[in-house]
């Protein structure tokens, strides 16, 4: 092994690509956030599909979206094989575990777990459909254009995803409150002085994104009613 | 007070170990949590029983080697070492459950007795300045700032007991090797190896099967020398750096 | 026999310097023909294993606990003296070894303590260039506080942990030896016997603890590093793992035991609780600077500390003592503690402890400042207590902290038996009858690094590489039988008392009749009960399991069994010391005041004994203390 891969084999080497790779996933959740808050817009969908055929033309988000699947999976990949390596250097478990660790950083694996499932049911549902779906269309300042606004309402008429779409929005929230911080003290940004706003800032985000994100289900289902 | 104890009970690094149950009484709260054990040890020499191995020395602290796992805490319920825990830290009428560090690179020797050997190699991989006796310029001739000297301090408190190992879920070193790197990279006296240093001793402590740190933060809630979870950070930081510019191909 | 210290002629300021000179030198080249073993990993262990190591000689080091970092020297708590003199406040290299002399009440060699002091800078050096955390100025230079009473600041820490970090330094060294291949460690094995053949130290066997295999080492020269013998008295401020074992199978093959029965008592220990009491807890003596020490002036008064008022306490150490009250050295300061608690005015539970008082000091000064001085301590008190000590008084009582007798060696640190040495504490030559605060780190360091490097090669270059024998030798199969033979025996008598029971009433012994202060009547007695305590022992001892197997008892019992012999020769050498000096306080011998009474005339040199057999009677040798700088004075604190 060169010291290249030697480096991103090691047990800091791997958490340091779970780290970045999550930060950039944070970034996204934001710029994500951003575009379907247009959901809420009231204007019939009008900004939120201009806004979708701009994503799904502009050739720079094609390749920022390669690699935000690509991320995904290497945050998946090194978090299974850290996982699995942990597990393995425990063989024989206590009967007893008490720990003082937060719930949420004992069980990533579980967040991330139920994430991965809604991230694969998010995207069937509306970026598969998008993409290779019949769509519905919409003529938007004489613009033809695929009428994404309509699958999304439409969705969310049903309770049941609602209520989906909403816990799994907890459990990111739950995955950020220890992710968010936790890759900065990978990374080794941690300082006496700084640390602090990095925790309060983890917490405004793990608390702002997910809730970001809930409303817009919750909003439409009960505008639609 | 009268209690009743879990102990485990293993006989060798290769046999099978289970809990077994003992009751002890007459316990005065004043005893410490091995003295305890001393007591159920005469009780069980005198059956004709073995006696329960456990690591302990200096009993006041400081030497690192008492190691009991007790009610799902390295060395118990107060943040401190086993052999400075009281029994006043319980009730009357109390079940105990005591077992011993559990990693796959510290082997179970016998009852609540582990191998922590691995602790010492990573040391010998490169916790050390290089400097051979005689070779030391005054002890005043760089003066090092009283934070800097203080910080090394605290990392440096580092008793080595293990309790960040058995109270990590993934059952890894990273708080143990951290106060070391940190120590040593802050000191002056530390800069000429520091990353040779960071470098060796990460990859000894994967080579002996310490899990990797996920950040929970139980070592440091459980560590008797309350070392600071910050060192973990200094330790990622110091080791990307090595590895970024060190010239160790 | 004729013990000659081979104290080098001249000044005293020079003979070191000029006996570095005179001593031969091995060839860089023929450095890794030779093997040593050193046996302990303290302070004195670690830092001689990794100094010859790094001068090229193969090393085998071995320690009774699971890692060499874990030896006791890591529970040292104030500091290191070194005669640095960074404070301009008159320190010299003369200031340290004459205070060290008269603190260790003249029975310590001159030529031996000089060079103690002289090399005590170099340590701190050393210890720095390690990165050994010590204590700073704002300005970045070495803080140093002062100890024990001593005049200047001279003692160098890193908070209350300096042991520790010293250790760790040291363990650090070695560790780099161990990595490239100069030292072997063994972890987890105890020397059981010394193998002597045609008059030479030749090697040992040791027990490996975990699967009990009996093992043969060889080596050119055996070091033993393995600290003093206070656990001769159940209790005491050390591990409980610290034992004599191999100090007193050295002697038992010839080396000569110089002072056993000088021993220091430290008064500042947290207070037995019970019979369940396995250890005793030391704290700084740095907190006489602050607390008052006092006990009721009725005998057999119960009432809590706070209903007593100010007229009913006797504050005796201020009373008898008034120049230096509370601050008097370490042996009156618990001499006194225990005369009070004799008269019947002992408080606590136990009616053996003194209060120490914070009180005053608290209402001088505030809570915060004490907090901010004591706070570690009183924080330690309070967990092991359950009191806290901000409200209430302390307890505190004197127990068993260090030993200042041991293996008697020349000014080379070589014992009578040549190519077996002793270093630190399990040594008798540096303190005298009374160990200075800060001193005991100093020595093991100034042994190991810069002592035995030196005196080591000459021996080693006199022998040369072929006089070894192999561990096939008839020598090493006896001396292995004799151990084999030690432990069926033990394993087989399968009696009613357990190892610990004897253990605490040999304790009990040694402490009333050969603790805090003596008499020859007690004396006596003790010896008789002593026989026949050790009599009984190799009839009743209940030692279960077997040898083959990590056997806790087992360990315990080749201890006390050494204990048990050891114990007679302590109370044999206090018996015939018929003066009081430092830490030997004998009943009979005292001024009119109650204070020690040294006989100069008389007892004014070492004595080391000669081992002559089981149940024999053991004889003294007498190595005269000849005083060429320094002028005996007797001590005074009024």
């Amino acid at each position: 092994m060169n010291w290249f891969t030697k480096t991103f084999t090691s047990t800091i080497g791997r958490k340091v690509i779970v780290a970045l790779t999550g930060l950039f996933l944070c970034l996204f959740l934001v710029v994500h956030l951003l575009g379907n808050l247009q959901l809420l817009a009231n204007d019939g969908g009008k900004s939120f599909n201009t806004y979708a055929k701009f994503m799904a033309e502009s050739p720079l988000i094609r390749v920022v979206s390669i690699g935000n699947f690509a991320f995904i999976l290497l945050h998946i990949i090194q978090s299974v094989i850290l996982t699995m390596q942990n597990r393995q250097a425990r063989p024989v478990q206590y009967a007893i575990v008490a720990s003082n660790a937060s719930w949420a950083s004992r069980n990533m694996g579980f967040l991330g777990s139920f994430i991965l499932l809604f991230i694969v049911g998010h995207l069937s549902q509306f970026w598969w459909q998008a993409k290779f779906g019949a769509m519905p269309t919409i003529a938007i300042d004489g613009v033809q254009m695929k009428d994404l606004y309509l699958v999304v309402h439409k969705a969310f008429q049903n309770p049941f995803i609602v209520v989906f779409y909403v816990l799994a929005m907890g459990f990111i929230g739950f995955h950020l409150s220890h992710g968010f911080q936790s890759a900065f003290q990978t990374l080794g940004l941690n300082h006496v002085k700084y640390t602090p706003l990095i925790q309060k800032l983890g917490l405004a985000f793990c608390i702002l994104i997910p809730l970001g994100y809930a409303v817009i289900p919750v909003m439409m289902y009960l505008r639609s009613m | 007070m009268n209690l009743t104890l879990k102990v485990w009970r293993q006989k060798n690094a290769n046999s099978k170990g289970e809990l077994k149950t003992y009751h002890v009484k007459d316990i005065s709260p004043d005893m410490s949590f091995l003295e305890m054990f001393d007591v159920l040890n005469e009780e069980l020499l005198l059956k004709g029983e073995d006696p329960i191995a456990f690591d302990h020395d200096c009993r006041e602290g400081i030497c690192g080697m008492c190691s009991m796992y007790i009610n799902g805490h390295p060395h118990g319920p107060e943040q401190t070492t086993t052999c400075q825990l009281h029994m006043r830290s319980f009730k009357d009428g109390d079940t105990i459950v005591v077992e011993p560090w559990r990693a796959k690179a510290f082997p179970v020797v016998k009852d609540l007795v582990v191998d922590r050997s691995a602790f010492d190699r990573i040391i010998q991989a490169g916790g050390y300045i290089s400097v051979n006796t005689g070779n030391a310029p005054d002890a005043n001739e760089i003066p090092i700032s009283k934070e800097v000297a203080d910080a090394a301090f605290n990392a440096a408190t580092c008793i080595g007991c293990g309790a960040c190992v058995a109270a990590c879920k993934n059952a890894s070193a990273m708080l143990f090797v951290s106060a070391k790197v940190a120590q040593l990279s802050m000191l002056p006296q530390g800069q000429i190896e520091r990353k040779r240093r960071v470098e060796q001793m990460v990859a000894k402590m994967d080579e002996e099967g310490f899990g990797a740190c996920t950040n929970t933060g139980a070592c440091a809630a459980e560590c008797p020398k309350e070392i600071s979870l910050a060192n973990i950070a200094i330790l990622n930081r110091e080791y990307l750096i090595a590895k970024a510019t060190s010239e160790y191909v | 026999m004729k013990l000659d210290a081979k104290i080098p002629e001249g000044p005293l300021a020079e003979k070191w310097n000029k006996h570095k000179f005179n001593l031969k030198l091995v060839n860089p080249a023929n450095k890794r023909k030779y093997e040593v073993i050193v046996v302990g990993t303290g302070l004195a262990g670690a830092s001689a294993a990794a100094s010859l190591a790094e001068l090229g000689y193969n090393v085998k080091a071995f320690c009774f606990q699971d890692s060499p970092r874990r030896a006791h020297s890591i529970a040292a708590q104030g500091g290191i003296n070194a005669a640095k003199n960074y404070q301009n406040d008159g320190d010299s290299v003369y200031r340290l070894f004459y205070d060290t002399i008269k603190g260790g009440d003249y029975r310590a060699r001159e030529a031996n303590v000089y060079r103690l002091a002289e090399v005590s800078v170099n340590i701190i050096d050393q210890c720095v260039a390690q990165g050994v955390p010590f204590a700073r100025e704002y300005g970045g230079l070495l803080a140093n506080r002062s100890f024990g009473g001593a005049q200047v600041s001279r003692t160098f820490y890193a908070r209350g942990q300096t042991g520790q970090q010293l250790l760790l330094g040291a363990y650090s060294a070695m560790s780099r030896q161990i990595a490239a291949g100069k030292v072997k460690m063994y972890p987890r094995t105890e020397m059981l016997d010394l193998v002597v053949h045609d008059g030479k130290a030749r090697g040992i066997i040791t027990r490996n603890l975990i699967t009990g295999k009996i093992e043969r080492h060889s080596a050119h020269a055996v070091l033993l590093c393995t600290g003093g013998y206070g656990n001769v008295f159940f209790l005491s401020t050390n591990a409980m793992g610290s034992n004599a074992t191999a100090a007193w199978r050295a002697h038992k093959k010839g080396a000569l035991f110089g002072n056993p029965c000088f021993t220091q008592i430290h008064p500042t220990c947290i207070p037995v609780t019970g019979d369940h009491q396995s250890k005793l807890t030391l704290m700084s003596e740095s907190l006489r600077n602050d607390g008052r020490v006092w006990v009721p002036k009725q005998a057999g008064d119960t009432r809590p500390p706070y209903e007593i008022p100010e007229d009913e306490r006797d504050y005796f150490l201020e009373r008898k003592y008034p120049s230096f009250g509370n601050l008097v050295p370490r042996d009156v300061a618990s001499r006194n503690a225990k005369y009070v608690c004799d008269e019947g005015r002992g408080v606590g539970a136990s009616k053996l402890a003194v209060y120490l008082d914070f009180a005053d000091a608290i209402k001088r000064e505030g809570e915060a400042t004490i907090r901010a001085k004591y706070g570690n301590l009183f924080d330690m008190y309070e967990k092991i207590t359950g009191e806290n000590p901000y409200k209430t008084p302390m307890r505190i009582y004197p127990a068993v902290h260090y030993t200042m007798g041991g293996l008697w060696v020349d000014y080379n640190l070589m014992t009578t038996i040549p190519g077996l040495y002793a270093l630190g504490e399990a040594n008798f030559s540096d303190h005298g009858a009374n160990r200075l605060g800060a001193s005991a780190l100093m020595q093991g360091l100034a042994d190991g690094y810069f002592i035995i490097p030196y005196t080591l090669g000459d021996y080693l270059a006199n022998i040369g590489w072929n006089d070894k024998i192999s561990t096939d030798h008839p020598a090493f199969t006896e001396a292995e039988q004799a151990v084999k033979h030690q432990i069926s025996t033990l394993l087989s008598i399968n009696g009613k008392k357990t190892v610990d029971q004897f253990h605490k009433e040999l304790g009990k012994i040694m402490w009333d009749y050969c603790g805090m202060s003596r008499n020859a009547e007690g004396l006596k007695g003790a010896k008789q009960k002593i026989r026949e305590l050790r009599e009984e022992y190799w009839q009743n001892v209940r030692v279960g399991g077997s040898n083959e197997e990590l056997n806790i008892t087992l360990e315990k019992a080749t201890r006390v069994a050494d204990f048990l012999e050891l114990s007679e020769l302590m109370v044999d050498d206090a018996l015939h010391r018929e003066e009081s000096c430092g830490g030997h306080f004998r009943e009979e011998y005292q001024t009119p005041d109650g204070e020690a009474l040294r006989n100069d005339e008389k007892f004014a040199y070492v004595a080391a004994w000669e081992y002559k057999g089981p149940n024999e009677q053991a004889v003294v040798h007498k190595e005269d203390l000849i005083f060429e700088n320094v002028k005996l004075t007797q001590r005074s604190y009024k």
